[in-house]
């Protein structure tokens, strides 16, 4: 990161104190190097009280150096106090000791890198990365994607960010989640703001409510980063490939907004293994989709080995299967203790003709103690002791 | 002169990121892939332990279930079948029989892998208390071996063993099965117990919390403890050690 020119920074004034060293008169000091850049620089001549001198920026060579400075307003007073000094009292050398107290006096502050691979070094001295913190950006998430910090540095709170702030409250993400959105999407803040509305315009006139357009935003932080044309294109793919109606696909995308800004080959590729090694008929699968649109996006591995667990191992149909879809998201390892243990006490039935019958979402989605306790009718100490004998 | 410490927005935990970023995990005997059971882990400091748990060179318990009429190449279950023989001539006395032999013969390479002289008396009494074992390395030696369940053609033994690996497990099953003149393959490979962990220290999945696992480091800690001191207190009576403690209670 390279720390720039104007915007972000911020002039600190140290008041050099009356501080003498000890035993002799007022002397006026000189300043040794004092070069001021053309920005930014605060110099106030006051006259006779302490006055104040510009701190070096970050992008001058020369180190501040330690002294205390009385600057005289008037320069020909200057002048004449100059010409006195140079043969009367020699200047007093960085060598020489101070008492103590006038050592802590002195503040010398370290500079500003030029180049740092952290956002901490810059975040006391820049008021954007301070505001952004207080909104609750993870910085330290931000400044590991690639060119974020550096954009971040070179905006201006002012001016940029709070157009686009604003614009994001416009569209309903709430004051809480505007922190973790822009910690997951922190390019938005570079975006142009005639753009973004143009996309919610487009997502209006696609009939997308406005409470439906902020959960989606708020969900998918990408989504607005997406051209109107690539939105479009996307919407048209996931209504040819699903043959959802138009109602249900936007119902769909409002629920998985991940879909719109995920890539498109493996949603294709994992219809075609639900479609052929699966071997689930083409009207099963929408109505799976629709129930669980995360199946879409999961990987096909864990899909292929959980589908052959339910139906070869569990002896589960494919009908049983359309109807409780939720038990491919869950953890294989899950369904595999839970059917051993019901097996393991006879109370493994899955087939709602049979009595005692257990539907497949109540072994997978309860938590363990109720399961425990309503369907498998045994202690969760029995439940433990069995998992230990697998 | 005081220094103090002004709070900086540069401290911030969302500037700084997570203040705990890495554990050291270190593992104690192997278990693989296809075997389950009590595995043990240090964490931290207490990778110091394992070593010494290492060299205590205690025993572990196997529980091993088998499949008599198969053979396959990895000896296992899930392998390629090679052959596929009768066992109907096959009873538990002679299975018994079998494992006498091979508790025998275990019996004598554990005798000549302590490298103790079986003349002293100090033999005699470790003999006694059943504590000759090899302190250092060896191959794999089954110290004992009986047969928990027999029902044809699957079985069940518990093994007690030594520096050995599951692989070795498996292919114990595959002779016991040529010995019998049919083949076996082991289908389950279940450690019960690790030197002083048992299956009641073990924590299964459901208790992977930060609460357990301190409640279990701080009940076993004695009985590591103990075992330790036992074990390598006995080595450091040697003179050399004798001399240091000396030197360093000069020195203090």
């Amino acid at each position: 990161l390279r720390s720039c020119g104007s915007p972000a920074r911020t002039c600190r004034e140290f008041a050099p104190l009356a501080l003498l060293p000890a035993g002799k008169d007022r002397v006026l000091w000189r300043l040794q190097a004092c070069r001021h850049a053309s920005v930014g620089s605060c110099f106030a001549p006051d006259s006779a009280k302490d006055g104040s001198f510009s701190p070096l920026e970050s992008n001058l060579p020369s180190p501040v150096k330690q002294e205390q400075a009385k600057v005289e307003a008037l320069p020909d007073l200057n002048a004449k106090i100059l010409n006195e000094d140079w043969d009367d009292i020699p200047p007093s050398s960085a060598l020489e000791e101070i008492s103590e107290e006038a050592a802590v006096q002195i503040i010398a502050e370290p500079i500003l890198p030029l180049q740092s691979t952290t956002l901490r070094d810059y975040v006391d001295h820049s008021e954007t990365l301070a505001k952004l913190v207080h909104l609750g950006v993870d910085l330290s998430q931000v400044e590991k994607r690639q060119k974020a910090g550096q954009l971040l540095l070179t905006l201006d709170f002012e001016k940029d960010i709070r157009k686009i702030l604003l614009f994001l409250k416009d569209v309903g993400v709430e004051d809480n989640q505007l922190g973790p959105f822009l910690t997951k999407n922190p390019y938005i803040l570079g975006e142009d703001l005639e753009a973004l509305e143009t996309r919610v315009a487009y997502l209006k006139s696609k009939k997308f409510g406005k409470s439906e357009i902020a959960q989606m935003v708020s969900r998918a932080p990408y989504l607005l980063l997406f051209s109107v044309e690539r939105l479009d294109n996307r919407l048209g793919f996931f209504k040819n490939e699903l043959g959802l109606s138009v109602k249900k696909t936007k119902d769909l995308v409002v629920r998985l907004p991940r879909l719109l800004t995920g890539k498109l080959e493996p949603v294709k590729e994992n219809l075609q293994v639900c479609q052929i090694e699966l071997g689930f008929q083409r009207n099963e699968i929408q109505q799976i989709v629709y129930k669980t649109p995360k199946i879409l996006t999961a990987s096909k591995k864990r899909l292929r080995q959980t589908f052959d667990y339910l139906h070869n191992i569990m002896g589960i149909p494919h009908h049983m299967l359309t109807r409780f879809p939720q038990v491919f998201n869950s953890k294989l390892l899950r369904i595999r203790e839970r059917h051993m243990f019901l097996a393991f006490l006879g109370r493994a039935q899955y087939d709602p003709a049979e009595p005692s019958y257990i539907s497949l979402d109540q072994l997978v989605s309860l938590p363990d103690e109720v399961f425990c306790t309503e369907i498998a009718k045994a202690s969760i100490q029995d439940f433990e002791n069995f998992l230990k004998t697998l | 002169l005081v220094p103090t410490r002004v709070p900086v927005l540069a401290d911030h935990p969302l500037v700084q990121g997570p203040r705990f970023r890495r554990l050291k995990i270190g593992a104690g005997h192997r278990l693989d892939v296809k075997a389950s059971g009590v595995f043990v882990l240090g964490i931290g400091h207490g990778n110091k332990l394992l070593t010494d748990l290492y060299n205590c060179h205690l025993t572990k318990v196997y529980t091993v279930g088998g499949l008599f009429g198969k053979a396959t190449d990895d000896f296992s279950d899930t392998g390629k079948l090679i052959e596929k023989t009768t066992f109907d001539h096959i009873t538990r006395e002679k299975l018994e029989r079998i494992l006498a032999v091979i508790q025998g013969t275990n019996h004598k390479a554990l005798l000549m892998y302590s490298n103790i002289d079986m003349k002293t008396q100090e033999a005699y009494e470790l003999a006694v208390k059943g504590l000759i074992r090899p302190m250092d390395k060896s191959p794999p030696i089954i110290t004992a071996i009986r047969c928990l369940q027999f029902a044809l053609p699957e079985f069940q033994l518990e093994i007690h063993c030594l520096h050995e690996t599951q692989q070795y497990l498996r292919k114990v099953v595959h002779e016991i099965g040529l010995e019998l003149k049919s083949s076996a393959v082991c289908t389950h490979v279940r450690r019960t117990r690790d030197g002083v962990f048992t299956l009641d220290d073990a924590l299964p999945r459901t208790q992977w919390d930060l609460r357990s696992i301190q409640d279990a480091i701080r009940n076993c800690q004695l009985k590591v403890e103990t075992e330790i001191e036992k074990t390598l207190g006995h080595r450091d009576n040697s003179p050399v050690h004798q001399l240091d403690v000396q030197t360093a209670e000069s020195a203090e």
